[in-house]
């Protein structure tokens, strides 16, 4: 059963680079050893940690997406708490479905607003230049007003 | 008496203020917006359109978990119950690696 899982491990901060190369190795190995295949994998550096874990104060996070069965993250999972030391924290998500929903949505979306327009007698994707400004370049610094709103 | 009407007209318009939520406490100003107006809460993921909340962007989440760090209810931040859901489940993914905290200090 081939799914779809999303791994994130911080490694302890101390950790060389080599470190941790060697452990995205390992989790290679292990993810081919039992017939998965890595589809990405993303270093999202050092960063502060929102409370301390152990004794440290940051963590060097790594993202791994990864397609395999749910044996293969079972014997991850139990690979990534046995280096505790090195690996502080980690976690597995399955995103397959979740995934599938939030793009069927969206789909949807853009279908019933092409219908829309074209029954409004426009062409069915926006025109550059047309209506009000593109709404995601300024979604920061709505959500900055809408927090103190909340308040 | 129709320039009236186009806010709700007086005391005969009960079914507009059940669905304004907050209105309807008000009965005796009904007509004319008073410098306290509540203005009616709507979910930021719905307006925004955002579909996939998401436990790696803490950016997102922050808002909802004010200096507590406890997740904001839905009756103050107007989420909707599905997103409220989504952003559940997010905030706590968030919180085990570290992305947001469990509580302040």
């Amino acid at each position: 059963m081939e799914r779809r899982y999303e791994l994130v491990y911080v490694v302890s901060p101390d950790a060389s680079d080599e470190q941790v190369a060697e452990l995205h190795t390992q989790v290679e190995g292990i993810i081919q050893r039992l017939g998965g295949r890595l589809e990405k994998t993303e270093s999202w550096g050092r960063r502060k940690l929102a409370y301390e874990i152990g004794r440290h104060k940051e963590g060097i996070y790594v993202l791994d997406v990864i397609i395999g069965s749910g044996e293969l993250m079972k014997e991850i999972d139990r690979r990534l708490k046995v280096i505790a030391e090195l690996v502080i924290r980690h976690l597995v998500v399955r995103v397959d479905e979740e995934q599938a929903v939030v793009e069927r949505t969206k789909s949807r979306r853009t279908a019933s607003t092409r219908r829309r327009r074209v029954a409004r007698g426009l062409p069915p994707d926006r025109q550059p230049g047309e209506g009000q400004r593109e709404a995601d370049d300024d979604r920061d610094d709505r959500f900055d007003m809408g927090g103190e709103e909340m308040r | 008496m129709n320039g009236r009407k186009t806010f709700g007209g007086g005391g005969g318009g009960g079914g507009r203020g059940r669905a304004a939520g907050a209105a309807g406490q008000q009965g005796k100003d009904g007509q004319q917006r008073r410098p306290m107006f509540r203005r009616r809460k709507v979910c930021k993921f719905c307006s925004d359109k955002i579909d996939d909340i998401n436990y790696k962007d803490a950016k997102l989440l922050m808002p909802f978990v004010p200096e507590r760090a406890k997740i904001l209810p839905r009756r103050i931040s107007g989420t909707c119950a599905l997103h409220q859901r989504k952003l559940r489940t997010a905030i706590m993914r968030a919180r085990q690696l570290a992305l947001i905290p469990y509580t302040s200090e």
